[in-house]
């Protein structure tokens, strides 16, 4: 029982990381082009990201 | 990468015939200052198809000094390229930047950044998504603890716990719903969002009153689930929808910003389009738009009238004729006195006319929008007779009202929030595997209901520019030197020299174009002239001067090339197909009867209409729909424009004109028609999916209302359900993709859209 004062807590952050991850990623623009970057993995040019 | 080579194959021809790049002027203007004397410009490239697309452009633009980035997004099919504004002290011209992905084949437009605000709602619906997914799956695993027999103490803490995650995601998630059932019910109507926001609300509501009072049950988990899937389906919704562009705006990119007036003292003015009047004679160069409609008092030149007829020979124009505002001035400089006045052009008269189409469109209601019609007063009156009759029974008021928001939960329109989209974007998927674009999920459905389909001509049933069709016969070197002199023209003969001959190397020396004629050149081995059989041999010319050129050295022919526009592949067997649907076809043309007639009986149509006005064709298109039917309309030019706005549903090959593109529901990327019974025939198998999917919602909802409404739906059996039904509708949905014969079909429309345009090249 005493735990869960420290398991809920840890629970709602380690989520709480996933989802701030996820809206950062979001907003940095890693979802504008899903076609795209599934063409890219293939591409090797000189092996540094295309910006 | 066979899907690639058709494309740039269309796209250089689509560009080449005179579509024309934007100017350096106009670019600097659409180009956004960043700063540090960087500048970055959006193009729209169409063309854009798979990986080598990607890499070729982007490496052909990093060649370039002036760039510093440049990035294709594959998704949008958009370039964006951020630019130095000097280079070693010169100012860089961003028309090159252009001209580089032109050369690579690709077609480009000046991206209008209209579509950014649809983006910015469809950010806002996936945070949305996230943050609802992220409370329910933490409310749920505390909900698990509560169901499997925490009590008290605890019980209370998760439920507190609960309470405080629901409530932020319930307010930032649920906003989109309150939002559109407010709006709705201040317009006196209803629709799916009104029982969501209620059943929402009060649930959330009664969820806390039971915590404060350490009630058992507790409807959190439910509430944010709800919300969680209502959201993808939204999000999924607001994808579908929304990808078009303003047609409106597209037209207004064809005609041109001003033109050069002659004063009756000899000085010219440029002036503002606006600022024309009729009477005043004005300048026209080999390459420019028509700005108002006029006559030609000096000058000859070939127009290209595709905006006004479709048709896309040119036509010859000398002194005394009249011209149309938009028409492309291709070969010749001519003098103009206009005739009327911007307002009152045939551009301004297409633009009125798509504007007063769109009206017809907007009576369909979606699907959807129609069940939540009956939908939502059924569930209402379910749950205000569920509260009353135990209220009947056992006189406890918070008792009944935990069951009627039981009732409001399980009944909830999550399956059918999800079931439509679903399958919409399941369908959109495998249209877009077979080469045809949809723009709006609504389009499916509209296409899904049609029992006429009309055809235009030019562009549509038939490729739309003349072929060489004697390749064979002639020489290469004849042909190769040919296809060097033709570079020099937007003739739309010349381009067909392009198509035939990919690779040429540049003529050095002075080459000359003679409006009506043809082009000749002086080299050290002879003048050789391409044009007429008159121009170039200087003998009778012949009848049929459209459809063959003759190059000739110093008036000798060495070659006669013959052209003819020719079907697209695979026409008769789209329209067997067509028939076999039980549709009725028909031809809608602005040509010539004769040419009109030739196509309909070469492919046994018997009903056809030629030498229509884009009125006339926007009245047959309403004709029809007076009598009771739904259309479609498959075209491709300005002029077929306002009929694809007026149809129940429209189609376009992306060969389209930028305007006929943007006002159709489809756009097909492949050559063959065959595109068009296959978006039918998936829309049709989508509108049965969604119909098995409303069964299916139905159905679990006579199941599981009588347990809500006896009470026994605790949150677990809520929990339970509510998921059960979703996956099953989204199962069923992905059925679209797995159905055994529709593999096979793919194989078959995919086998056909791309071979024969393989062996056309």
């Amino acid at each position: 029982m005493n735990t869960l004062v420290y398991l809920i807590p840890i629970a709602l952050v380690l989520g709480g990381l996933g989802l701030a991850a996820f809206l950062w990623a979001l907003k940095s623009g890693q979802y504008e082009d899903l076609d795209g970057a599934s063409w890219r993995v293939l591409d090797d040019g000189d092996g540094r990201p295309q910006d | 990468m066979s899907c690639c080579a058709t494309a740039v194959g269309t796209t250089v021809i689509a560009d080449a015939a005179g579509q024309g790049l934007p100017s350096s002027e106009e670019l600097w203007l659409a180009s956004r200052a960043l700063g540090n004397g960087l500048r970055q410009t959006d193009l729209s490239a169409p063309g854009v198809h798979c990986g080598a697309c990607i890499t070729t452009l982007e490496t052909a633009l990093r060649a370039r000094p002036e760039v510093e980035r440049a990035r294709v997004n594959l998704s949008s099919r958009r370039v964006s390229i951020v630019w130095k504004e000097e280079v070693a002290g010169k100012r860089s011209d961003p028309a090159e930047l252009v001209r580089a992905i032109s050369e690579r084949g690709y077609e480009t437009h000046l991206f209008t950044p209209r579509g950014e605000e649809g983006d910015a709602v469809l950010k806002q619906l996936i945070r949305a998504v996230a943050v609802s997914g992220f409370a329910a799956a933490n409310i749920m695993l505390l909900s698990v603890s509560v169901w499997s027999g925490a009590d008290a103490a605890t019980r209370d803490l998760f439920h507190w716990v609960s309470a405080m995650m629901a409530g932020p995601a319930l307010i930032y998630a649920g906003r989109f719903f309150y939002q559109s059932a407010w709006n709705a019910l201040r317009h006196g109507r209803t629709n799916m969002d009104v029982p969501i926001a209620i059943a929402v609300t009060l649930s959330y509501g009664m969820s806390l009153l039971e915590t404060i009072s350490h009630g058992t049950h507790a409807w959190f988990d439910a509430t944010v689930t709800l919300l969680f899937f209502l959201l993808i389906g939204r999000t999924l919704d607001h994808m579908m929808r929304d990808r078009a562009r303003s047609a409106i705006s597209g037209l207004a990119r064809l005609s041109p910003r001003g033109a050069t007036v002659l004063h009756a003292d000899g000085s010219r003015e440029y002036r503002a389009i606006d600022e024309i009047k009729p009477g005043e004679r004005l300048m026209i160069a080999a390459g420019e738009r028509i700005p108002v409609d006029g006559r030609v008092v000096l000058g000859s030149s070939d127009l290209d009238r595709a905006v006004v007829s479709g048709e896309s020979a040119p036509m010859p124009v000398t002194a005394g004729n009249i011209v149309e505002a938009g028409t492309l001035n291709l070969t010749g400089s001519l003098v103009l006195e206009a005739t009327a006045s911007a307002r009152e052009s045939f551009l301004a008269e297409i633009m009125g006319l798509m504007e007063a189409a769109e009206g017809g469109r907007a009576r369909y209601r979606r699907i959807a929008d129609r069940a939540a019609q009956y939908y939502s007063p059924v569930v209402h009156l379910l749950a205000l007779l569920t509260f009353v009759g135990w209220m009947i029974i056992e006189g406890d008021a918070r008792h009944a009202m935990l069951v009627a928001v039981a009732v409001l939960i399980i009944t909830c329109p999550c399956a059918l929030g999800l079931a439509v989209p679903v399958v919409q974007v399941v369908a959109a998927g495998r249209l877009f595997r077979g080469g045809v674009m949809v723009k709006d999920g609504s389009a499916m459905e509209r296409l899904a209901e049609i029992d006429t389909v009309l055809f235009d001509k030019t562009g549509t049933l038939t490729v739309g520019r003349p072929w060489l069709v004697n390749a064979a016969e002639i020489a290469p070197d004849a042909l190769a030197m040919a296809a060097a002199l033709a570079v020099h023209s937007k003739h739309p003969i010349a381009t067909a020299f392009q198509d035939a001959a990919p690779r040429v190397s540049p003529l050095e020396a002075e080459i000359r174009e003679i409006p009506g004629a043809g082009i000749e050149v002086e080299t050290p081995g002879g003048v050789y002239r391409l044009g007429s059989r008159n121009f170039a041999t200087g003998g009778p010319g012949s009848g049929s001067g459209q459809s063959e050129a003759v190059l000739s050295v110093d008036r000798r022919e060495l070659a006669c090339f013959r052209f003819e526009d020719r079907l697209r592949p695979a026409t008769a067997s789209a329209i067997d197909q067509i028939g076999e649907m039980g549709l009725t076809v028909a031809i809608l043309s602005g040509d010539r009867k004769p040419v009109v007639q030739a196509l309909a009986e070469q492919l046994e149509i018997k009903d056809w209409k030629a030498e229509l006005s884009p009125r006339d064709k926007l009245q047959v298109c309403a004709d029809v729909s007076d009598s009771g039917r739904r259309a479609l309309m498959v075209g491709d030019g300005i002029n077929d424009a306002p009929a694809l706005r007026a149809a129940h549903v429209s189609m376009a090959p992306a060969t389209a004109a930028d305007v006929g593109r943007q006002a159709a529901d489809f756009v097909f990327m492949h050559q063959p028609l065959i595109a068009v019974p296959f978006a039918i025939a998936t829309s049709r198998r989508a509108g049965r999916l969604i119909r098995q999917n409303f069964a299916l919602a139905i159905g679990y909802n006579l199941i599981a209302v009588p347990i809500a409404i006896l009470g026994y739906a605790t949150p677990l059996v809520a929990a339970v359900a509510m998921s059960t039904s979703s996956l099953i509708v989204v199962a069923n949905a992905l059925r679209l993709n797995g159905l055994a014969s529709s593999s096979a079909d793919e194989g078959r429309w995919s086998a056909a859209a791309t071979q024969p345009s393989g062996s056309g090249r």
